[in-house]
């Protein structure tokens, strides 16, 4: 398409950190999401100052910027929706410190998250944020994202642990925001970068803090008859003032398909587990766990099984973190939802999932972050059979619709992207989109950093134009 | 007044009605900022008359400062100009609180004590213990970006504020966020709002995330010390251990004797709101003689079961010992929110304790406290000024310094001070804001364009600070995206915003 474009960035870069033919972009029209979109060139830089020379190099020949970390998104985020070059982050994947004394470490954006935890270990510290793709996906796209994950019950989402960010602006300018100390002096700007979808600037270094390691860990697996039972249990254990690190949920089905495939000890004939975990000091630790075990057998699980050693404790988290792949092996493809509801609701939440599967034709699962109401309830469907396709979306709509309607919100922690720009007037009045609008433009006025993300089309930047088919744009050489 | 500001007053009463708009002399002496006066002061009891308010100050290019119980009023550099005060605490209402799902959401002038009051009751609480705490509203809170001792464990606002309704420069009412603990639908706006002085919006509503209170039980330990090298080196310690304490302070001798001297002008409720109803009280009892006025004390909050206690009892002890301690001591629910009540107060106290108090927020990295806490100490010497300290929660430290009498030679020696814990806290690479200082000083540094916040390491001539806050270009984009006609609190903010 630049012929242009792609001579000066190779210039730049050299050449085996440019791609644009068609078999080699195609790598990259997808991410973990339902969507697509193909990038014209895809670059791979090192430094920050290459960031701001691509950046500055598609303003020029106005093509739009997409950054792009290890592409486990969710939401599209990280896809090129209207084309133009995009920005990998997979080879600025350098820890650049790490201060145990005041608990910080600074990376890159392309830093595997389970890395940096890896390196804080000889120092009793970690990173807590631990979404399920935590050994693929980067801190730069966790940045991106404000991503999640089982740990974040307790320990919070990616914005609460990060405390400074340097940045790319859209006219390439580099600026720093916040600081390695922990108060926030002007407008919380690492606040609002954090989580905008790479639609206000790249981020090219992330200040984020580490946590030390709790002294004991509890891992207590619930097993329940009733679906129900297992939601009131999560209720309550909230109401008896316990914050567990983590309290996940597998749906009956959902459970014997991951025990099928990972043989994690769940027990086949039941209707849903509960994965609870408590951390801390020891003493704590021992009382929280009885105070478990007694209000889910107050509503009568049927057993509660507590992890007797690192080795059993670890088998039933891949039970959990490996759910979505155990899932792929039922049907060509699955489309995970997110959705968030006050966790009062969750039974009847969950009842009315399944009344929409059955209303659209589909087995619907559900695995998801019970303690804070993060739901992730997965359709399984054939992607080659369109009206298939389209029945699967709207199911998905009619849930998250539903999760508004009992006061929840649409996302909590895969992003709007590409995915649910569409679904957002369901929350968002002209007023507050103007606002948006604004910010959005205060920053990235042009539009030329990831367009058509977060705000729908209809209300998006005025020059969009979506590619009806991904690979159509693609026709050149 | 003159004929165009009777004028304006005229039409908010056409707008709210007469009685819900002052322009009497007395009325509005009680909304001073800096010693300016509004011309009008404007009570509206909803959100919708906020945002007419607000599109009538925006037609008419009139300044407009929000506020709640004007207990923190004083954060900030004079406004450049002051047209009308917006009283929020007509707007008052706790809108939703759902225990099961620990959240809450409540109009911008509901008191915080009034919050915590219905918390208390299922066993949960807001953890903003903030100074002013009985008469604090949580918009004022949020828009003064005020911590609480409670940050050590809690976190800060932004940790916990999980959305928020507000009326932006245009009148518009709009919103981010939501109800539910876990969001990440558009952009995170309402961080903004947090410590934004009411330049950005005027907030007419917040949604929080409530927390369990500590039920089974809490103390407080005491220790103390010949010099700060040993507090800061039982700080080090618990960091390092695996204890993880609500609260952890460290205070000078001097922050100790006007503890010993003074009790809180705020009557007082339970130090950790939602733990008991028991600890409620109407004022603080005195000091004990575990608080020594000569030492340094590091103070530490923790909660469990009695097993937790005790092993928290027993390390921190232990630790203290190691670092040298002169006397450690455990307080019960009897003697300690003599301590934390003290503290919680800490900043209204200096305040009270001088004519013509300075307080910085300064913060810098754990590793840097020692030296910094030398040459604070050193500068207020220097220029024969009493001072006190508090270091809160491993990184923020509130430093004071408290002439005992205000006049030319004083103001003088603030000034030149003022320059030098600028200049010392950007060499060792922290940030520094002037939170609290006479009105005639604020405009001596010419605070507007240049000291509310600097930037880390700079030797540049002063003049040239403002550019160098971090993100102040960005910050001003911000601004002209919320509050495109410069209506809200202009002059109030960092870098002249």
């Amino acid at each position: 398409m630049n012929p242009g474009l792609v001579h000066e960035l190779t210039k730049l870069l050299g050449e085996d950190s440019v791609l644009h033919k068609l078999e080699d972009l195609f790598l990259y029209e997808y991410d973990a999401s339902v969507e697509k979109g193909l990038p014209d060139i895809v670059v791979f830089p090192t430094t920050t100052e290459h960031v701001s020379q691509i950046v500055k190099l598609a303003a020029k020949y106005e093509v739009p910027v997409v950054g792009r970390g290890a592409g486990t998104g969710l939401s599209g985020g990280a896809l090129a929706r209207t084309g133009g070059v995009m920005l990998v982050f997979a080879r600025m994947n350098r820890i650049l410190e790490i201060d145990p004394e005041n608990q910080r470490a600074v990376v890159q954006p392309g830093v595997v998250n389970y890395e940096l935890t890896r390196a804080a270990e000889p120092h009793d510290l970690y990173f807590a944020p631990d979404p399920s793709s935590w050994k693929s996906c980067t801190i730069g796209g966790n940045v991106a994202e404000n991503a999640g994950g089982p740990h974040t019950l307790a320990y919070g989402v990616t914005t609460n642990h990060v405390t400074a960010l340097e940045l790319v602006l859209p006219d390439g300018e580099i600026v720093r925001v916040g600081s390695k100390h922990d108060d926030v002096f002007g407008y919380d700007l690492t606040g609002l970068f954090v989580g905008s979808e790479g639609t206000l600037a790249l981020v090219t270094e992330i200040t984020v803090k580490l946590s030390r390691k709790p002294e004991a860990v509890k891992t207590l697996l619930a097993v329940f008859d009733s679906v129900d039972d297992a939601a009131e249990s999560v209720v309550d254990i909230t109401a008896r003032a316990i914050t567990p690190a983590a309290c996940e949920m597998l749906d009956g089905w959902t459970l014997r398909t991951v025990e099928d495939y990972i043989h994690a000890g769940f027990p086949m004939d039941s209707a849903a587990v509960l994965l609870i975990e408590v951390e801390g000091l020891a003493e704590a630790v021992a009382a929280q766990a009885a105070a478990v075990t007694e209000v889910c057998n107050a509503h009568h699980a049927r057993e509660v099984r507590l992890a007797r050693d690192n080795a059993e404790r670890e088998l039933l988290w891949k039970g959990r973190k490996n759910a979505f792949g155990a899932l792929g092996r039922l049907a060509p493809s699955n489309y995970v939802l997110d959705g968030v509801i006050p966790r009062s609701r969750l039974p009847q939440t969950l009842r009315r999932i399944q009344q929409i599967g059955t209303q659209f034709g589909f087995q619907i699962g559900n695995i998801f972050h019970a303690g804070d109401g993060n739901l992730h309830p997965i359709v399984l469907y054939d992607p080659r059979d369109a009206a298939q396709f389209e029945r699967a979306m709207q199911a998905s709509a009619e849930i998250i619709r539903y999760c508004l309607e009992v006061g929840g919100a649409l996302t909590g922690e895969h992003g709007v992207g590409m995915e649910k720009s569409e679904l957002m007037p369901l929350v968002f009045s002209d007023a507050d989109f103007d606002l948006m609008r604004r910010v959005h433009d205060a920053f990235n006025p042009s539009c030329s950093l990831n367009p058509g993300k977060i705000f729908p089309l209809s209300k998006g930047c005025g020059e969009i134009r979506v590619r009806k088919q991904p690979g159509e744009a693609a026709s050149r050489p | 007044m003159t004929a165009i500001s009777t004028n304006f007053a005229a039409r908010l009463e056409s707008l709210i009605g007469p009685s819900r708009i002052s322009t009497d002399a007395a009325a509005r002496a009680c909304y001073a900022v800096d010693e300016f006066l509004p011309t009008a002061v404007a009570r509206p009891t909803s959100a919708e008359e906020v945002a007419e308010i607000v599109r009538f100050a925006a037609l008419e290019k009139l300044a407009l400062i929000p506020c709640g119980n004007r207990t923190k009023l004083r954060i900030g550099a004079p406004p450049s100009c002051y047209d009308i005060a917006l009283d929020l605490t007509g707007l008052h209402e706790i809108v939703h609180y759902d225990p099961g799902d620990l959240t809450l959401s409540a109009d911008a002038g509901t008191p915080l004590a009034k919050l915590n009051a219905l918390l208390v009751d299922h066993k949960q609480f807001l953890p903003l213990l903030v100074p002013w705490y009985s008469l604090s509203t949580i918009g004022g809170t949020i828009a003064s970006g005020i911590d609480s001792p409670l940050r050590q464990f809690y976190g800060t606002a932004r940790d916990f504020l999980i959305g928020a309704e507000f009326v932006d420069g245009s009148g518009h009412l709009c919103k981010s966020g939501g109800r539910v603990v876990k969001n990440v639908t558009g952009y995170d706006l309402h961080k903004l709002l947090i410590g934004s002085l009411g330049t950005l919006a005027v907030i007419t509503r917040l949604n929080f995330r409530t927390f369990p209170a500590p039920i089974a039980g809490s103390r407080g330990f005491v220790a103390s010390f010949p010099d700060a090298e040993g507090a800061l080196a039982l700080r080090r310690a618990i960091a390092s251990s695996s204890l993880t304490p609500l609260t952890l302070d460290i205070a000078s001798p001097e922050l100790a004797q006007i503890f010993a001297k003074r009790t809180p002008a705020t009557p007082e409720t339970a130090v950790f709101a939602g733990e008991n109803r028991a600890a409620d009280q109407s004022s603080l009892q005195p000091i004990g003689d575990w608080f020594n006025p000569r030492e340094w004390q590091l103070c530490a909050a923790f909660a469990g079961t009695t097993e937790v206690l005790d092993r928290y009892a027993r390390e921190l002890t232990l630790l203290a010992e190691k670092s040298r301690a002169t006397s450690t001591a455990i307080l019960g629910d009897a003697t300690r929110p003599a301590v934390w009540g003290r503290l919680r107060e800490s900043l209204a106290m200096l305040l009270e304790t001088s004519p013509a108090t300075v307080i910085f927020k300064i913060s810098v990295l754990p590793g840097h406290h020692a030296a910094l806490f030398t040459n604070l100490q050193h500068i207020a010497e220097r220029a024969t000024l009493p001072s006190a300290l508090v270091a809160r929660a491993g990184g923020t430290i509130y430093f004071a310094l408290l002439p005992a009498s205000v006049n030319e030679d004083t103001t003088a020696r603030l000034s030149q001070s003022i320059a030098r814990i600028f200049d010392f806290v950007f060499a060792s690479c922290g940030h520094a804001s002037l939170l609290f200082a006479p009105p005639a000083l604020k405009e001596r540094t010419s605070l507007r364009s240049q000291q509310l916040v600097a930037p880390a390491s700079s030797r540049l001539p002063a003049n040239s600070r403002a550019e160098l806050i971090p993100g102040v270009a960005q910050m001003r984009r911000l601004k002209s995206a919320f509050d495109p006609q410069n209506i809200f609190a202009p002059g109030r903010f960092a870098g002249g915003i």
